[in-house]
C-alpha cells in the first residue's frame, strides 16, 4: 500500500493534507487518549466536577489495585479472556488450516457449495443466533463454561481464516509443488517447505484477526457465561456502568490493558485486514 | 495435516463418472470434515433450535411446556412496544450505515494521497477497529457525563454548549449519541475497503481524465465513484449486517433507560435472554432477524458476486 498506491496529484500543499491527517488521527484516538489518562487518576479527581483534563496527580498505582476492584473478579476475567481466545485460536488454526488447503488446491464435487457456506457462515454473528446458542448448551451441558465459548468463537471467526487463507494457498503456483514432487519430496515435506513459507503472512493473518476478534467477543459471552468468573473482560467491564460511583479509573486500566495489546496485533496486519474480510469482493 | 497424505497429489480430472465423483469426495472429507463439524455445531444446528424453540413454550427456568405454535410471535405482534422498536432499528441501520459511508468516502480520499505522516494516520484510525466495542463505548458513555464528563467540559469549553448537557439521560440524544459511537466504530472498516477500491483505479484512468480537462468536481463524480461501485457495495452491505447485529454500544449507553423506547429489535433480544428470562420469545424475534440477515447476505451474493473468480 506505500508507493504504488500513491497519488502524487493534487493541488494543494502537501503540508495541509498533513494537517487534515493530524486532524483524523486526534479524532481516532481521542477516546483511547481519554482512556488512557484517565486511568492515572485517583476516583475523587475522576468524579470531580467539574472534571479536569489531566490528573492533579497521577496514579500509575491504579494498575496494581485495580485486581482487587470489587466489582468484578479481574484476574479470572483476564484468565478468561486469554484461555478462551487463545483456545478458540488454536482450533480455528486446525479447522481452518486443512480445509483452506485442500479447497484451493483440489477440485472436488461439492466444492463451491462448501465455499458458499464458508461465506454465509462469515457473514453471521453470534449475536442473531444467541438465543439458540444458549439452549443448545443447556441442554448439552456446557452453559458457562469455558469449552462453549471457545466453539461459538472458533466457529463464527472459522470463515475469515478460510478464506484468508485459501486465497493464500491459491495464490502458490501450482508448478512450485510440482518441481517439488519431481525433485523427490513428499507431499508432507512440499507442504512443510515449500508451500508453508509462501503463505506464511496469511496464516499470520488469520491468527491475529481471529484472536483479537475472540478477544473482544461480547454478545455470545453475555447470554452464556453467567458465572461473573468464567466472564471476560468486555463483558466484566459493564458491570461498572451505572453504579452509583463508578469507579472509571479502574474501568479505564483495564480498558487499556484489554486494548494495547490487540491494536499491536492489528497494526501488524494492517496492509492485509480488507483482503480477508471482503472476500475478494473488492478487487 | 497427516490424513489423506496418501492420496495421489492431484485430484483434477477432466475424467467424469460417479465413481470418480465419490472418489473425490471422499478424498476430500477429512480436510473439510473438522469445518463442516464445527460449523454445523455451531452455526446450523442452533439456528435450527431456536426456530424449533420460537414455536415452544419455555418457561424462565428453561423448561419446555410443549408446543404453542405461533403465539410467541404473535406476542411479539401484540407487544406495545413493537413499533417504536422497529422505527428505532430502521433508523439505527440507515443512519449509521449512510453516515459511516460519506464520511469514509471522504477519508479514503485523503488517505489514498500521499503525505508526510500517512503511515501514521492509518494506523491512527484502526485503533477504534481492533478495540473491544464495549470499552470503546464506555469511554464515550463517562465522558458524556453531565458532571463529571471530559467531553462535556470540552464542549463547554470550546463554546458548542453553554452548559454540560444530560447527554445519555434522556432516550432520544442517549440513541443519537450510541448512533455516533456506532459510526465511530464503523469508520476504519469502511474506509479500508473504499482504499481498496481506490487502489485499484489505475493511475493512467486518472491522468487521461486530466488531460481531457476534467476538474476534480467531474473527475470525482464520472471516474472515481463509479470504479468504486463494488468496493461501495461490500462496505454498504456488510455494515449493515454489522450495525443491525450491534449490541454493545446501545446496551451501554442506553442500558439504563428503562423500557424498550431506545431499543432495536437485536438489543431487545437480549433483554428478552436476560431481564424477561423468556427465550421462546427471544427465539421468535431472533428468528425474525436471522432471516433478515439472510436477505442482506443474499443481496451480497447477487450484487457482490464475492464467487465469480471460481
Amino acid at each position: 500500500m506505500a508507493a504504488a498506491g500513491s497519488r502524487a496529484r493534487g493541488r494543494g500543499p502537501r503540508w495541509l493534507l498533513s494537517l487534515a491527517g493530524l486532524a483524523v488521527a486526534v479524532f481516532f484516538l481521542a477516546p483511547y487518549l481519554i482512556m488512557l489518562v484517565g486511568s492515572f487518576k485517583s476516583r475523587a479527581d475522576i468524579l470531580g466536577v467539574p472534571p479536569t483534563y489531566l490528573p492533579e496527580a497521577w496514579h500509575p498505582g491504579n494498575y496494581a489495585s485495580m485486581w482487587d476492584t470489587p466489582e468484578t473478579p479481574l484476574p479470572y476475567n483476564m484468565v478468561s479472556t486469554v484461555v478462551i481466545s487463545v483456545a478458540a485460536t488454536l482450533l480455528v488454526l486446525c479447522v481452518a488450516m486443512p480445509a483452506a488447503y485442500y479447497s484451493a488446491r483440489n477440485r472436488f464435487p461439492g466444492r463451491l457449495a462448501f465455499l458458499l457456506l464458508v461465506l454465509v457462515t462469515q457473514m453471521l454473528q453470534p449475536t442473531v443466533l444467541a438465543a439458540g446458542l444458549f439452549r443448545e448448551f443447556l441442554a448439552i451441558g456446557i452453559n458457562d463454561t469455558w469449552l462453549a465459548m471457545i466453539l461459538v468463537n472458533a466457529a463464527f471467526n472459522l470463515s475469515f481464516a478460510i478464506w484468508i487463507m485459501h486465497s493464500f494457498f491459491a495464490g502458490v503456483p501450482k508448478e512450485i509443488d510440482e518441481a517439488a514432487t519431481l525433485d523427490g519430496a513428499s507431499r508432507l515435506q512440499t507442504l512443510r517447505q515449500v508451500t508453508l513459507p509462501l503463505v506464511w503472512p496469511g496464516i499470520v493473518t488469520a491468527i491475529i484477526f481471529t484472536f483479537v476478534a475472540c478477544w473482544n467477543e461480547f454478545a455470545a459471552s453475555l447470554v452464556i457465561l453467567t458465572t461473573a468468573e468464567n466472564q471476560p473482560l468486555s463483558v466484566a467491564l459493564t458491570k461498572f456502568v451505572g453504579q452509583y460511583q463508578t469507579s472509571w479509573q479502574y474501568v479505564f486500566g483495564i480498558s487499556v490493558v484489554g486494548i494495547v495489546p490487540v491494536v499491536i496485533l492489528f497494526a501488524l496486519i494492517e496492509r492485509r485486514l480488507v483482503a480477508g474480510l471482503t472476500a475478494g469482493g473488492v478487487k | 495435516m497427516s490424513i489423506g497424505k496418501t492420496r495421489p497429489p492431484k485430484s483434477r480430472s477432466r475424467r467424469t463418472g460417479s465413481g470418480r465423483a465419490g472418489r473425490e469426495l471422499l478424498s476430500a472429507l477429512p480436510w473439510l470434515a473438522p469445518t463442516l463439524v464445527l460449523i454445523f455445531a455451531i452455526v446450523l444446528f442452533p439456528a435450527g433450535y431456536m426456530v424449533w424453540t420460537s414455536t415452544r413454550d419455555v418457561s424462565e427456568f428453561g423448561v419446555d411446556r410443549g408446543p404453542v405454535g405461533s403465539e410467541n410471535y404473535q406476542r411479539l405482534l401484540e407487544f406495545d412496544a413493537i413499533p417504536r422498536v422497529l422505527v428505532n432499528t430502521v433508523v439505527w441501520v440507515v443512519g449509521v450505515v449512510l453516515v459511516t459511508i460519506l464520511i469514509s468516502l471522504a477519508l479514503a480520499q485523503l488517505l489514498d494521497k500521499a503525505f508526510p505522516g500517512r503511515r501514521l494516520v492509518r494506523l491512527a484510525v484502526i485503533v477504534p477497529w481492533a478495540s473491544s466495542v464495549v470499552m470503546t463505548s464506555v469511554v464515550f458513555y463517562y465522558g458524556l457525563d453531565p458532571f463529571y464528563g471530559i467531553l462535556n467540559r470540552a464542549l463547554v469549553d470550546v463554546g458548542i454548549l453553554d452548559q454540560p448537557y444530560g447527554f445519555t439521560k434522556n432516550t432520544v440524544s442517549a440513541f443519537l449519541v450510541a448512533m455516533g459511537i456506532a459510526v465511530f466504530v464503523s469508520l476504519p472498516f469502511t474506509t479500508y475497503t473504499l482504499l481498496a477500491g481506490l487502489q485499484t483505479i489505475p493511475e493512467d484512468t486518472l491522468e487521461a481524465a486530466q488531460v481531457d480537462g476534467a476538474g476534480p468536481a467531474r473527475t470525482y463524480l464520472e471516474i472515481i465513484l463509479p470504479s468504486l461501485r463494488p468496493a461501495l457495495a461490500v462496505a454498504t452491505i456488510i455494515n449493515i449486517i454489522n450495525v443491525f447485529n450491534s449490541l454493545p454500544i446501545l446496551r451501554t449507553i442506553t442500558g439504563s433507560i428503562p423500557g424498550y423506547n431506545a431499543d432495536t429489535t437485536t438489543t431487545m433480544i437480549f433483554k428478552f435472554i436476560q431481564a424477561e428470562r423468556q427465550v421462546d420469545t427471544a427465539s421468535a424475534l431472533s428468528v425474525v432477524n436471522f432471516v433478515l440477515v439472510l436477505v442482506i447476505i443474499l443481496i451480497y451474493l447477487r450484487v457482490v458476486r464475492p464467487m465469480r473468480e471460481d
